[in-house]
Order: C-alpha cells, then structure tokens, then sequence
C-alpha cells in the first residue's frame, strides 16, 4: 500500500489539486499559494507535464499524433519522473509545502480511459508516495466543458481525446471523453481520501473551504521561511487570468 | 533444355525455404491494449550481451542467412524509436536524468518500437531480430537500485521472444574487443555513472562482471539461451543458425 509523504517521515507536506479541465483548481490552488506565500512559508509550485527535459520529446508526440495509450502514458510518467525526482523530493525532503497542479490521479483517470490496464498504470506511478492532501474540484461536467468551450479553443489532437475515435468532432469528442475521466476520477475518490469540493460555487467560497482544510490537517507554523536567507521580496507576477484551453 | 532445368532449381531452392511453424505468442503481462496475439505470425529473435560481445556482427550475418533462405527480416534495438531517441541521446549526454526517468524513458522509447515496428513487421510474418530487449534495461537499472517488481510491472507490456541468445563474453574479453574497435570504453558501459571506481579500467571490469551476474539471475527466470561468446564470430554463428532452425521449426527449448 502507497503511503503519504507524512507517513513516509518526509519532513515535507504535498497538497495536490485534480479536477476536470475547466473546473477551476488551477485559481484555487493559486490562491492557496499566495496564501501561504503572504505567511511566509515555504512553498514550492508544481505543474503537470512541465519537465523541461522531457518536453520536446512529449511535444514531437503530440504535435505528429505519433502516440498509442501506452507511450502517452509512458511519457508523461517520464515527465513526472523528472519532477519527482529532481524537484518534489528534494523539496520535500528539505521541509518544504509542495503544491501540484495535477498529480498521479490524472495519469490514472487519463490512460485508463485510453485502454492501458489499470494495474499497469498504478504500478508505472508506484515510486511515488501518494499527497498528503488532495483536492478534487468536482464541478458539473458541463459546467467545466462550457468554461473550456465558451472560448471555442483549437482543440488539440490528444486532449480532445481523439485518438479514442469517439466521435469525429473534436468537440463532441472532448465531451465524451470528459465525461469519462469524470467518472474515473469519482472511482478512486473513496479509495485516495479526495477531499470532494464544490466547485459550482464562488472562487472565494471555495477558496476559504481549502485554507480552512488545509490548516487543519497541515501544521503550517513548522513551515516558516528562515527570512535570512532571502534577499528581497519576490515581484510577482499573476499570470492567472488568460484565455486558456484544456491542459495536457 | 533451359525450360527443363528451370523447374529443377526452383524445386531444389523451394524446398530449402523452412515455412515457420505457428506457435503461440505471448506477452510477460497484460501486454498491449488492442493487439490480437494470433495474428502475430512472425518470429520475434533477439540478441542480448554487453558492448563488444559481437551482438550487432552476429545479427547482421543472421540476417544474411535468413534472407537467402527466404525469410524477410526486419532489425531493432534500443534508443531507435522516432518518438524519443534524439532526446534520450541528449539526455545521455549531460547525464542530467535521475534514475526513475531515464528508466522510464527508455521504456518509452522501447514501446514506440514494440508498438510501431516490432508488432506491425510479426503481423507481416517477418523475423524481427532485435539488438538487446527489456532485459538489458531491467539489469541496468536493477544496478542503479530500481525495484526488480517494478520493472516487471513496466516491461508487462513486452511480447515474449521466440528466442533470446546471451552472447557470453568474459569482462577481460570484452576490454580487448573495445579497444580493439575504438580504443575507449564507452562512459555508461562502464557503469561510470554509478561511482564504482574513479578509474574507467576498474569500473569497467566490475560494472561488466555485476550486469554478467544479473543476467545469469535473469537467465533462470526468463531462460535465455546461453552462447558461449568467447569464441571466432563464424563459430558463434553458427551456433546460432542451427538454434534458428529449431526456433522456425517451433522446437527450441531453452
């Protein structure tokens, strides 16, 4: 059985959001990090598919459609792999609040609605300790298929799951194919402890629903920044708001 | 008179050609989504040993043989898939990936080709001779301290070889063949990642002697047919060849 970073005696605390595309866990686990930034804590920033090394290798991938379910799935775990290893850890083991934008859940919901078996996934991601906290933003689906619609996006190849052939239309077929790691997500929920949110609800409702949970399971005063090794205050730079497509 | 001898030789070079006997095909595990074992009718052979084991002079002679009887061949190996090699040799370059990544990597690059060569070519009935497979990434990184279960859960979804032969070369053998070819050991062949010795010498001979012992515990497990490759490449082939016949007949036991 997988264990948390804190059961791992990881000095460290991992909060992860998951959630549909358009469900609007990116903005909430944003204002979470402002939130423990402004209490001068040490905090870490962590997206999903963002390892620089393994990115040209992932966009060739997609951009060629050159992918099957297994060498996507392989590939991103590559990318996790690199993040876990070179950053996550370190951190981790350093005493740091890591915050993941997406964690191994995705990978579960998303290559299992692509065919790979499972066990096979869950056993590709087992080097990982499972976050001590996780976030899941369950919005209605078509709630989150409208935010990400509204704007008519170019929907590309793999994250309208077309390479699933549900449907020739893209947007149809990014429906479905929602509709799908929906229903896997709401599958492993019980089992990883998800911490279920509202998100049809106001950015701030839920927003203080997070920090609340999030300072009742995490001992934040063990988190505080030694102030002495910092030169000036960060300039930070919100670059929240922009006109956004899915995430892959 | 040239009609009537016509048919002769092409009776005498029809009944050299050895049509494969089907045998049943499997993968270590789940295997692949959405592949139809049954349909894989070719031969799937492959070629392990360490660097200067003569693995790439025993495959193309074996490819030679095998065209002149007949069989259409196709070649794999490790870090040729168009997915992820160029990035896998930059990575290899800097030494920049931790264990856990370039594992996982390799493994990507191992199923684009499985996925896109290996499985189309045996469906076509071709002999895919492949130059190393899943066991020397398992042994390279059961060295590097990644979890022999864990590897198996990767590589299930790697289809069973009709045959695998383990060129057998000594430590001491496989020096002098190196510096016979290129007069240097390669960084990552001798294991100079994993801090063995500070010398390249050294840790050659103890990275090469540690993965000859793996594989000998792989051996038990996956049965890989032993050559013994200490000897003259002629007398390795053929070894092999008459091994060949035994696998296109459906008969070789390991």
């Amino acid at each position: 059985m997988l264990k948390t970073f804190a059961e791992s005696n990881f000095p460290g605390r991992l909060i992860a959001v998951e959630g549909l595309d358009g469900s609007g866990k990116s903005t909430q686990i944003y204002l979470l990090k402002r939130w423990l930034e402004l209490q001068k804590l040490k905090v870490y920033f962590s997206e999903w598919n963002s390892s620089e090394l393994v990115k040209s290798a992932t966009s060739k991938g997609k951009k060629r459609e050159l992918l099957s379910p297994t060498t996507f799935s392989l590939i991103h775990a590559t990318d996790f792999a690199d993040r876990y290893e070179r950053h996550l850890v370190p951190l981790l083991r350093a005493g740091y609040i890591v915050l993941c934008d997406r964690y191994i859940f995705t990978a579960f919901a998303r290559d299992i609605v692509r065919g790979c078996p499972p066990e096979w996934v869950r056993g590709v991601y087992s080097f990982a300790a499972l976050p001590d906290v996780t976030f899941f933003f369950k919005a209605d689906l078509e709630i989150s298929l409208q935010r990400i619609l509204d704007g008519r996006p170019q929907l590309k190849y793999f994250e309208a799951g077309m390479d699933l052939r549900l449907s020739t239309d893209p947007y149809e077929s990014f429906r479905i194919f929602q509709g799908q790691i929906l229903e896997q997500y709401l599958a492993m929920s019980s089992e990883f402890k998800f911490l279920v949110m509202d998100a049809n609800q106001m950015v701030e409702a839920q927003q203080a629903v997070v920090r609340k949970l999030v300072a009742q399971r995490v001992n934040l005063q063990e988190f505080k920044r030694n102030e002495s090794y910092e030169r000036a205050e960060p300039v930070i730079t919100n670059t929240l708001w922009k006109q956004e497509g899915p995430h892959e | 008179m040239e009609t009537g001898r016509a048919p002769r030789i092409k009776r005498n070079l029809s009944s050299r050609i050895m049509v494969p006997r089907p045998t049943p095909r499997q993968f270590y595990g789940h295997g692949l989504p959405r592949v139809n074992l049954e349909k894989l009718a070719g031969r799937l052979i492959v070629v392990e040993g360490a660097d200067g084991s003569g693995r790439s002079t025993q495959i193309a002679q074996l490819v030679q043989w095998l065209e002149g009887g007949g069989h259409a061949t196709v070649q794999v190996g490790l870090k040729r898939s168009s997915l992820v090699s160029e990035e896998l040799e930059q990575a290899k370059q800097g030494n920049i990936l931790s264990r856990t990544t370039f594992s996982l990597f390799y493994a990507t690059d191992f199923a684009d080709q499985l996925e896109n060569t290996i499985v189309p070519a045996l469906k076509a009935g071709f002999v895919v001779l492949s130059d190393r497979y899943i066991y020397t990434l398992m042994a390279r990184d059961m060295l590097r301290g990644m979890n022999e279960i864990w590897l198996k859960n990767l590589y299930a979804i790697a289809l069973v070889p009709d045959a695998v032969f383990y060129l057998n070369v000594s430590p001491e053998e496989l020096v002098q063949r190196n510096f016979a070819k290129s007069c240097a050991l390669d960084y990552w062949e001798s294991g100079m990642d994993l801090g063995l010795s500070r010398d390249m010498f050294d840790s050659f001979v103890k990275y090469q002697t540690a993965m000859g012992k793996i594989f000998k515990r792989l051996q038990t497990v996956y049965g890989f047919t032993i050559v013994d490759g200490n000897r003259s490449p002629a007398a390795i082939n053929d070894d092999l060849r008459k091994k060949m016949v035994e696998v296109l007949a459906g008969s070789l036991s390991s």
